[in-house]
Formats: C-alpha cells, structure tokens, sequence
C-alpha cells in the first residue's frame, strides 16, 4: 500500500473535521433555542473526535507526530481541509446549509471506507456509523423544514445553498494520488465520492423546495486540499492555537 | 398573575409589562412541548425523563436524542405533544388517599418472606432446601 496516499487522504479528513467541528462549535451558547444549541455544541464535539482518532492513526500507524501537535502545531499551508469548512459560520441558514453539504459527504466517504482494504480506517468508519447517521438525519430535518417554510426562511436558505455550493464542490478536489487509493483498494476516490454525493442530495434539496445553482468548473472552490486557503483560517488557527502557543505544557 | 413569578422565556419574551393589549402570536414564535420517554434498553418500559421545545415531532424527536439520549445507554425514543397528556387535577389528590386499616390492599401487606422463612423452617428435617 502507498503509504504517502494513505497519509494524504487521512490528514486532509482530519483537518476537515477539526475545522468544522471548530466552526460549529462557535455556535455554542448563541444557537437559536437552547435544545438546537445542545444539539449543535454535540455535533461539534462529534467531528473533533473524529479528527482525533484520525490524528490517532497517522501517529501509530504513519510515524506521524502526536493528534495534539497535528491538530495544534501545525502552520495553516500545512492543513489540508477544503475551504468550505474553514469560512466563518454566517447566519444559521449558512450554517445549516453547510453542515448538510458536509456531513453528506462526510457520511457517504466514510460509507465508501467500510469497504476500504486500510484496516484502521475501515474500522473507525464502522464505530462511527451511529453518530453520522444523526448527523445526516439533523441536517435533513432542517434543510426540509426551513427550505418549506415561510417565505424568508425559504429565500434564506436558498441564497445559502447558492452562495454554499461552490465551496461544496471542492471537498471533493481531486488528489495526486486518485489512482493509487483505487488500485490499493484503499478508497474509492473523490470522483465516485462526488457522483454518490449529488445522487443523495439532489432528491432532499428537490424535496425542501429549493434548487441547486449551476456551477462551472471555473467556480468550484479548489485550493484546500493543497493548502491554498481562504483569509478566514489563520484567524481560525490563532484563536483556536491560543491556549497551547501561551503555554505550551498546559494540561487540562 | 404576578409577573414577577413567570419564569418561562416564552411569556417573559413576550414583554406583557409593556405589551399590555391582547398579544397575537403566530405559528412558529413559540413552540409548544413534546413530552419525552427514553428506553433503556429493547423489551423495558419507555421512561419519562422531560421535555423539549419543538414545532413539531420529528424535531422534538431529533433534539430529544441529543438532549436525553446522549449520557446514558438508550435503545429508543418516544415523544409525545405536551398537550396530548390527561391527567386528574391536584384538587383531587385526595382520591389517591386510602384509610389505614386496609392493609392488605398494599403489595407491602404481604409478608411474603415470613412465610418463605416459616415454611422452610418447618419442612428442614424431611426436605432439605436445594442448593442452588
């Protein structure tokens, strides 16, 4: 198995999942009403476990550095989440929109790595088949409810879905190393990824009465993956590396 | 009422101090309360374990998982509109009263044990307990 393949593919679903799970986690105690804040703040919690078991397997199985110093120490060119993730959390509308795009995605790659021929990540992906499955089931409910809603909130989350997709589109930029995860059976590849992805979501936008944008080639929000971020995740990094860069040793 | 005691956001959002004419309050501005029962596990009673906000059941069931699903073991979840509920009234609280020399109406008038105790006591020369 190409080792420089699998590393690539695990550290770019870490960052996602630390980014977002940062992002949303902004959210907490100033969401709409107290029982979505929990759930939310829950959420949040969720996705950064998830990139510390991620972490987790490139320190033990790639000789990579500790999660805390993946997750912490590292310089914002060196993260490899989309840019989706990273922008700041906007209204509600925003946040949902965005959290439904993701977490369909997010869901469907680790329902694809079930079958993935790398052990560790095959198994992570079956322990938290449960938790994405709320996750997706969260999303619909509201992007369903608001979407046929009252006349605002409908406008609302279309301007979201519009302004969200393009950035949507590049979770699934290609990497170098597409042909090597297929031929190892490692994963199945972004490609696939995407094709799965639309098929899901295209019948629940339909059915919240909402429409996705057309997007050209040339509007997908690629960069991420290779480093090239928005101005929005260094800020990002800063606050979220504020306790470890004032003191490093500290302990919780 | 007095004001002053309403503790529920929903009125005190309300501003009735200031708002003193009828307010009218439109579909979705305050959300009633669903009733929420949470299963250990398969086969044992649904248990009542609190409330949340909701428009409707299915978000009142996907904040109940998170709000009372979450810290312990939980197989299933019912929810049921707050309003759906019947119950007697406090005022007849006294029904539930029963006079004290009725006993055996009690599932604790039953002095099972001695009896258990009292029988086998009797039959251990001739038939010994079996051991478990």
């Amino acid at each position: 198995m190409n080792n420089d393949a699998i590393k690539d593919l695990i550290l770019k679903m870490a960052d996602d999942a630390l980014v977002i799970g940062h992002r949303n986690s902004e959210w907490t105690g100033i969401g709409p009403i107290m029982e979505e804040d929990i759930a939310f703040s829950s959420m949040a919690q969720d996705k950064i476990g998830h990139a510390q078991a991620l972490y987790q397997i490139l320190h033990a199985e790639s000789g990579m550095p500790e999660p805390d110093v993946l997750g912490f120490q590292r310089k914002e060119s060196e993260f490899k989440s989309c840019q989706l993730v990273e922008l700041p959390i906007g209204d509600y509308a925003f946040s949902l929109v965005r959290h439904f795009f993701f977490d369909h995605a997010d869901a469907t790659r680790y329902e694809m790595l079930t079958q993935s021929s790398f052990q560790p990540l095959a198994n992570l992906a079956k322990k938290i088949k449960g938790e994405l499955k709320y996750h997706t089931l969260h999303a619909d409910v509201w992007v369903k409810k608001l979407g046929n809603g009252t006349e605002e909130s409908k406008a609302r989350m279309q301007s979201a879905v519009n302004e969200t997709f393009p950035y949507a589109l590049g979770i699934f930029e290609p990497s170098k190393y597409e042909n090597e995860l297929k031929a190892d059976s490692v994963f199945a590849g972004e490609v696939e990824l995407q094709k799965r992805w639309l098929d899901k979501i295209t019948p629940l936008i339909e059915q919240a009465g909402l429409k996705l944008p057309n997007a050209r080639q040339d509007d997908i929000k690629y960069g991420g993956r290779n480093g090239y971020h928005t101005e929005h995740l260094q800020p990002m990094l800063t606050e979220m590396n504020e306790v470890i860069s004032t003191d490093y040793n500290t302990e919780w | 009422m007095d004001k002053n005691n309403i503790i529920d956001p929903r009125i005190k959002r309300l501003d009735l101090e200031h708002n003193p004419e009828r307010v009218v309050l439109n579909d979705m501005e305050n959300w009633g309360t669903f009733e929420v029962f949470h299963q250990r596990k398969r086969g044992e009673h649904h248990e009542h374990v609190g409330i949340v906000h909701a428009p409707d059941a299915e978000l009142a069931l996907v904040f109940a998982k998170e709000q009372y699903g979450r810290r312990m073991k939980c197989s299933n979840i019912w929810v049921v509109r707050s309003a759906d509920i019947f119950s007697f009234s406090y005022d007849d609280e006294d029904m539930f009263e029963t006079i004290p020399d009725k006993n055996y109406r009690e599932a604790s008038g039953f002095k099972v044990r001695d009896k258990v105790n009292k029988f086998k006591k009797e039959n251990q020369p001739t038939q010994p307990t079996p051991q478990p």
